[in-house]
């Protein structure tokens, strides 16, 4: 299979220059690749959020489920229980999983369910077109706060390792061989991934200058070490425009993830023959 | 749709309305709604706004939250992580004595469920404008009127606006119905998300001082203070929670004589009358009454201009008020029909649709019992069109021999199904 296979007729809407356009190639080569390795893209679920980066999905030939704005992770955490099998992708806003809808990333990290989060943070509400998020710097100057913001930004990578994900990591819309890395072992890690991407957003929040300046690649740090991941995460704050920001894998561990230790759900078995036998048992049980 | 405001204007102005007071008001300026909007609320004078962005209300609180930052509103501005959030911080901020704002739509205001029930509940006269849109699945961001008619049982007065300049005396006019120690009760203005919010039309903006007069400060008889404490959302048992609803129930009711108080109140200051809880146009000797709420009754207008001219005796009959539900008005303002069409953009799957229902009710006990049938339209952006309303006045026709359907959805696009 090929990148090109995974596109869609749907019509791209995002601004020319936009970093979703990056995520999106990002995820299409590694989907094609996993596939030529084994990983059929039938077997992958993708969900998205509501924002500029829910639309990722009309543009990738692959299942996906549109969820409301922050909600993705309740609806992969069912996609997933009810078929562990499957490999389920989410793809959320900073404003979708950071604001709306912050308590189920928590819980989803909490629980180590095995589902890969890829966040898109342009540190902006893209679609409802430029207010602040919690990732925005304190002092941001967006339409709901022509002031400045007076809230210091959220760390995620830092609040994903308090919280209990085991693998984080961070990308950039402007590089993308790391990213195509990070995505993969982020989906072939068996519990909660999570990728934060610093996404440009060329309308409304527009970081390529100071990120070019600031970032760089963590070599050789002890990715099994929790204080280890701890410091570098917060080596950089989401604010102050000079300070270097690692990129790459903070962190990686083993442990249960949800799915495996979630009670009494017995597996559909997906043999036609049964599969038919037991739907009209159901119906006739119904009607 | 300036053409409705005129002639409902004029119609109901008064001698003094026309008089000295006017003259003081601004002149007329194009402005977007949104803008006319937010300018109205800081007529208003909040002490406390919260909100979260989401279209088409966006525009709104954006404008608000530059006022603020321009010094030109003395508020506190709270931006949130949610709509529910929104509302709650509210809650506190209304409680403990200020006069709150939000504005909200569609997605957001399911999300604010839980706490507008609080609010209604604790007595709060929190003033919000819905910025009607559609809800999900499939997602929609246009304009039709499933959000606030979805929620019209939660306690909150809804005033239904058919164009900018409603819009903004409606939303002055909710902070003095809404803050009456009598209703304590708090308002939605809804305005048709995209319509109204994004239109630029010639608007007269309030004037802070005639503003500040109509409105007096908020001065709550109850409020959180720490000399006299209080608990608000206590703990009500089976032996004292009916009584609660019942007082909220009272409460609305009164409102149905405060809000025709306060919209002549507003014609006396400002010199424009929309009607109270009800306005008609041309239905005194209207065969055919169409019933409906919001801005389609620009086209409902001009429908019934052209069919007038050629002889057919068709009227409006426009619901400004939903909650409380002016069923008196409603009897009398169509006495005379021989058959009612309620249109409207919203619908209640599995029953027929809320203001047809609300309607059925308001007249099954009554001594006048013209047919009544419903359509719903408009639904997710669908424009209704001149044509829609020729379409619906013709089965009304029809119907007039005999019911063939009471409800059904107008203009459905069958070839697609
Ligand atoms: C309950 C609810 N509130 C608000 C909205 C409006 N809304 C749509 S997208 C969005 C924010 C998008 O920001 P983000 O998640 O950062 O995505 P981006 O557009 O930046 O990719 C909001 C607030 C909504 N759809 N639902
Ligand atoms: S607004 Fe920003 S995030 Fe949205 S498509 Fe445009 S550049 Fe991308
Ligand atoms: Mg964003």
């Amino acid at each position: 299979m090929k990148p090109t296979d995974l596109g869609t007729y749907a019509k791209n809407t995002w601004c020319p220059g936009c970093g979703n356009f990056s995520i999106l190639n990002a995820m299409r080569a590694v989907l094609a690749q996993l596939d030529e390795e084994g990983l059929p893209v039938e077997e992958v679920v993708l969900v998205s959020g509501i924002g500029c980066h829910g639309k990722i999905v009309d543009y990738l030939n692959v299942n996906s489920f549109y969820s409301i704005h922050g909600r993705t992770l309740p609806v992969a955490t069912a996609i997933k229980l009810a078929n562990p099998e499957r490999k389920v992708i989410c793809f959320s806003g900073d404003g979708d999983c950071l604001a709306e809808g912050l308590d189920h990333l928590i819980f989803a990290a909490k629980r180590n369910i095995d589902i890969t989060l890829i966040l898109h943070d342009n540190r902006v509400y893209g679609l409802t077109t430029g207010q602040y998020t919690p990732t925005s710097p304190q002092g941001f100057k967006g339409k709901s706060t022509p002031l400045g913001s007076a809230e210091p930004p959220m760390n995620p990578p830092e609040l994903m390792l308090v919280s209990g994900a085991t693998y984080i990591a961070r990308g950039y819309t402007h590089g993308i061989d790391l990213l195509q890395r990070l995505f993969k072992e982020a989906i072939l890690h068996k519990g909660f991934s999570f990728v934060d991407v610093l996404q440009v957003c060329m309308t409304y929040n527009n970081l390529y200058e100071s990120y070019n300046k600031c970032v760089y690649e963590m070599k050789g740090n002890d990715t099994s070490s929790f204080d280890e991941a701890l410091r570098l995460s917060r080596s950089w704050r989401y604010d102050g425009p000079d300070a270097p920001i690692p990129l790459g894998r903070f962190y990686q561990v083993d442990a249960p993830s949800f799915e495996e230790v979630f009670p009494g759900f017995e597996l559909v078995d997906l043999d036609e023959a049964k599969r038919e036998k037991k739907i009209s048992e159901v119906l006739e049980r119904m009607i | 749709m300036m053409k409705g405001v005129a002639s409902s204007a004029s119609q109901g102005q008064s001698p003094k309305a026309r008089g000295e007071k006017t003259t003081k008001t601004l002149g007329m300026k194009v402005v977007e709604g949104s803008y006319a909007v937010a300018h109205a609320v800081k007529c208003c004078r909040p002490d406390v706004i919260s909100a979260y962005p989401i279209t088409p209300q966006t525009h709104i609180v954006e404008h608000l939250s530059q006022m603020v930052a321009n010094g030109e509103m003395d508020s506190e501005f709270l931006t949130v992580d949610s709509e529910f959030s929104a509302l709650s911080v509210l809650v506190g901020s209304s409680a403990c004595g200020g006069r709150c704002y939000s504005s909200t739509t569609s997605q957001g205001l399911a999300l604010m469920y839980e706490v507008l029930y609080n609010v209604s509940g604790m007595r709060l006269p929190i003033v919000m404008n819905v910025a009607n849109r559609a809800l999900g699945a499939p997602l929609n961001i246009w304009n039709d009127q499933q959000d606030s008619i979805g929620a019209r049982d939660v306690g909150w007065l809804q005033i239904y606006v058919e164009d900018v300049q409603e819009a903004v005396d409606a939303t002055l006019q909710a902070y003095k119905i809404a803050e009456d120690p009598e209703i304590m009760t708090p308002t939605m203005v809804c305005m048709d998300g995209f319509i109204l919010t994004h239109v630029y039309e010639p608007v007269k903006l309030l004037d802070q001082e005639l503003a500040s007069e109509f409105l007096p400060p908020f001065a709550p008889r109850s409020i959180l203070d720490t000399a006299d404490p209080k608990t608000f959302g206590a703990f009500a048992d089976p032996s004292t929670y009916t009584e609660f609803r019942y007082l909220q129930f009272e409460a609305q009711n009164k409102a149905l004589a405060k809000i025709e108080r306060t919209a002549r109140e507003f014609e006396e200051t400002f010199g424009r009358f929309y009607g109270g809880l009800v306005d008609s146009y041309r239905a005194d000797d209207a065969e055919i009454v169409i019933v409906t709420l919001g801005s389609v009754i620009g086209t409902i207008k001009d429908a019934i201009d052209s069919m007038r001219a050629e002889g057919k005796k068709v009227g409006l009959v426009k619901v400004r008020c939903y909650r409380p539900f002016p069923v008196a008005a409603l009897r009398e303002a169509l006495k005379k029909a021989s058959i009612i069409a309620v249109l409207e953009k919203d619908v209640s799957i599995g029953g027929e649709a809320g203001l047809l229902a609300d309607m059925k009710a308001a007249f099954y006990n009554s001594s006048i019992h013209p047919p009544i049938i419903g359509f719903t339209a408009g639904l997710g952006g669908r424009d209704i069109t001149i044509n829609d309303i020729e379409k619906l006045v013709k089965k009304a026709e029809a119907a007039m021999k005999g019911i063939e359907s009471e409800f059904e959805f107008l203009s459905l696009r069958t070839e697609i199904l």
